[in-house]
């Protein structure tokens, strides 16, 4: 007779089997049968965070900077709950969580126990699935299927809920079946027909544009590979979402930058203008298309997803192709070999024009500010952080808000997997815990949060984390006392109500650092940024770096209010000469 | 909404509203019903009428049958995210008009009055395929089946014969001639 096991000691044997080797989590009354066994799996390192959402956002810097699945281990009731805004940033994000909660004795269920919530309830709108496990001889298949469910089709955050009794009583153990059932929610049913139809769009376009986003990055390393071949291979321009960079070179000639609401004029000029947009693994999201109904209005539309529901949900599109980006760019490249070899040659006259067109609005220089000798400006900052980082591997996260949208325009990504951002939910907070997981996942390599102050103070606890496994984050404020995106927006379409967006009392964060037992630093002048940075760089230790910048600096260019592509509000010299009033507030 | 001041933009577009039948085959399941509901709540869908039930013992299958009304786009979603649930064999959609489908609700009538309003009552019910279900010298139980908008006008005709209590079920879908749904 075969031995049996706990439940307890069958999650481990299932994260076992799935290959895990690091855990998020927080211990509590109902997963302390799971904690017990922990030690007896060696295999499997725990990483204690100070929040249940810590170990959320960690889990999701984990799996975006590995394209592993990130795994979450917390207790019934205020354990579940506090990790719902991770579980539904990863939802909207994409990204793989498997999350372990515990849940009170079976036959508590129901009667207000202490620390009992709907767990399964209050997580089903912001997980692809979830499960409360009521019978010990389905955990290990239930936690396989979990994984499964969470690597599959469109990735996603899952929840399985264990109650107590559950992790205490014994059974068999199987491992999980060796061929992978895919349930019917993993769509690759495009057809030849379809790559043949794109490469026609293709060859006819004089004005295409590759819109590219988070679903290249999530098809894995060589989705991006296959990406630069095809964009090398056709001479067209490429633009990418705020989840898409990293996927093709930022310092590319090629490369507009990103698009939307704050992407450069180049990008978003040449979306409204094209003939033929080719969107692969983004979903037209409201910050990309700006007023909906002016949304590229002469062009054919081709979008490549791996969701059949993001089709034609936002934007209607002329050409389907629900698969695998990695698979359908695979395709696409050979049948593009096939029948047009000489491609690039016979397309570079036809998309001449439209080069040039593109670089006149290149020219205006749109990520361009007015510099300062005396304060440092925030995009200075991201620059020089830039230049002195650019040679190691380095990985980015970021909070939510300014410091993100200047992070992402003047921070180059030439490698997918180095950009951790909250871009769907909008997560303050998120940075912080995501460089915890990163730095996990990549122990040897530089990994730095972007912050801005008030985001960072949201999950700030987690830096006792990083202090307690020696993970050397280096967290990067851009401290201009305000919550700069409400400011922003407050100025520009609130009449300058500056309501509640400054934070009067904030902590010093070197005293913080140091009460953390990690390293303040703090510059003040644009004069001894570098050596500052340069400190930083060489501390092989967590770092809180406080960099005091312009407190009014706006993020430009920016889309405004329900305006279409080509309306946008460039950097304060042309508020300065059109005064963003009434219709003046946009451009063109 | 003229001035918006937020970013997000208001649609001013009027779009036809259609009446769709979804068919939806699930695992009979802990919380699928939650899940399809929820999913048709969180979205802003609309749900006029609901029926489910187990339809297969030895498979755990139940049929949910919704209907609902929507633009094709919303429509479209509302298909494509079932779709994407878990539990979720297949969906199978049908337009109100569809002359191919064949669309019944079911419904219980209670009657209270003198013996000649309980006659008129199931003289008035005559089309609908009529079974008396409980009778005593001051009641009647009435079961009917029939389109809704049959049993909406009944509700409001039985008032005058005594109609004291009104059940009905949601919709239920079958396809005409020897084809099945797909």
């Amino acid at each position: 007779m075969s031995k049996l096991y706990s439940g307890a000691e069958i999650v481990f044997k299932c994260m076992e089997d799935q290959n895990v080797d690091h855990i998020f989590g927080y211990p509590g009354g109902a997963v302390l049968p799971i904690y017990d066994e922990l030690q007896n799996f060696k295999s499997i390192k725990h990483v204690l965070v100070r929040h249940e959402q810590g170990a959320g956002h960690a889990a999701e810097g984990y799996a975006r900077s590995s394209g592993k699945p990130g795994v979450i281990l917390v207790t019934s009731g205020p354990g579940a709950t506090n990790v719902v805004t991770a579980l539904t940033d990863a939802y909207m994000d994409s990204i793989p969580l498997v999350c372990i909660s515990g849940q009170v004795p079976t036959h508590l269920i129901g009667t207000d126990a202490f620390q009992e919530c709907d767990t399964t309830g209050i997580t089903r709108p912001c997980t692809k699935h979830n499960w409360l496990v009521k019978d010990i001889n389905d955990l290990a298949s239930t936690i396989h299927k979990a994984f499964e469910v969470a690597t599959t089709g469109r990735p996603g955050p899952v929840l399985v809920d264990i109650p107590k009794d559950i992790q205490f009583q014994k059974t068999k153990y199987n491992r999980p079946k060796k061929e992978k059932k895919l349930n019917g929610k993993s769509h690759n049913h495009f057809n030849q027909n379809s790559i043949d139809e794109l490469i026609e769009l293709m060859s006819k376009s004089s004005k295409p544009i590759f819109y590219t986003g988070g679903g290249v990055i999530n098809s894995g390393p060589k989705a991006s590979e296959l990406l630069r071949e095809l964009v090398y291979a056709t001479g067209f321009p490429i633009t990418s979402t705020l989840q898409g960079l990293g996927s093709f070179p930022g310092d590319d000639n090629q490369f507009l930058g990103m698009l939307g609401m704050h992407g450069t004029y180049e990008a978003n000029n040449a979306m409204h203008d094209c003939d033929l947009m080719i969107n692969i693994g983004a979903r037209f999201d409201d910050r990309i298309t700006g007023k909906i109904d002016e949304f590229s209005p002469k062009s054919k539309k081709v979008h490549i997803d791996i969701d059949p529901s993001s089709i034609n949900k936002n934007v209607k599109v002329d050409l389907a192709i629900v698969g695998d980006v990695k698979t359908v760019l695979s395709s696409t490249l050979k049948s593009l070999k096939q029948k047009k070899s000489k491609f690039l040659k016979s397309n570079k006259q036809k998309t001449s024009k439209w080069w040039e067109k593109i670089q006149k609005w290149r020219s205006v220089r749109s990520l361009d500010y007015i510099g300062s000798e005396d304060t440092i400006k925030p995009q200075y900052a991201i620059e020089r952080l830039y230049e002195l980082t650019k040679d190691k591997d380095s990985y980015i996260t970021t909070e939510v808000g300014q410091h993100q949208m200047w992070a992402a325009q003047h921070y180059k990504f030439n490698k997918p997997n180095r950009w951790m951002t909250s871009g769907g939910l909008g997560t303050m907070g998120y940075g912080l815990p995501a460089a915890v997981g990163v730095q996990v996942a990549h122990p040897k390599k530089l990994v730095i949060d972007i912050a801005g102050e008030a985001s960072v103070l949201m999950t700030i606890q987690e830096m006792s984390t990083a202090v307690q496994y020696n993970l050397p984050i280096k967290i990067f404020i851009l401290n201009n006392q305000y919550m700069g995106m409400v400011r922003q927006w407050q100025e520009l379409l609130h009449d300058k109500n500056y309501s509640e967006s400054y934070t009067a009392a904030l902590p010093d964060f070197v005293k913080l650092a140091e009460a953390y037992n990690c390293i303040g630093i703090r510059a003040k002048t644009p004069e001894e940024l570098d050596d500052k940075i340069i400190e930083m760089l060489n501390t092989d230790r967590p770092v809180i770096f406080d960099c005091m910048v312009d407190k009014v600096e706006n993020c430009f260019p920016m889309i405004p209010s329900g305006k279409p592509h080509n309306q946008m509000i460039l950097g304060p010299k042309d508020q300065e000469s059109k005064k963003i009033t009434g219709k003046g507030k946009s451009l063109v | 909404m003229p001035n918006s001041k937020s970013a997000y933009s208001f649609s001013n577009k009027k779009e036809k509203f259609d009446t769709h039948i979804i068919v939806v085959w699930v695992d009979n399941e802990a919380g699928v019903l939650a899940r399809v509901v929820g999913l048709f709540s969180g979205r802003g869908y609309n749900i006029e009428s609901l029926a489910v039930a187990q339809v297969d013992e030895k498979l755990k299958i139940s049929r949910i049958t919704i209907v609902t009304t929507g633009t094709p786009q919303v429509v479209n979603q509302i298909k494509l995210q079932l779709r994407k649930l878990v539990p979720v064999h297949k969906v199978a959609d049908f337009k109100r008009e569809d002359k191919a489908v064949i669309f019944k609700e079911m419904a219980l009538f209670k009657i209270v009055g003198p013996n000649n309003k309980l006659e008129s009552a199931l003289k008035a019910c005559k089309k609908y395929n009529p079974v008396l279900l409980d009778k005593t010298k001051k009641s009647n139980v009435i079961q009917i089946t029939a389109l809704r908008r049959e049993i909406d006008k009944m509700s409001k005709d039985l008032k005058k014969f005594g109609l004291v209590s009104v059940s009905r079920t949601g919709a239920v879908a079958m396809t005409r001639g020897a084809e099945i749904f797909k």
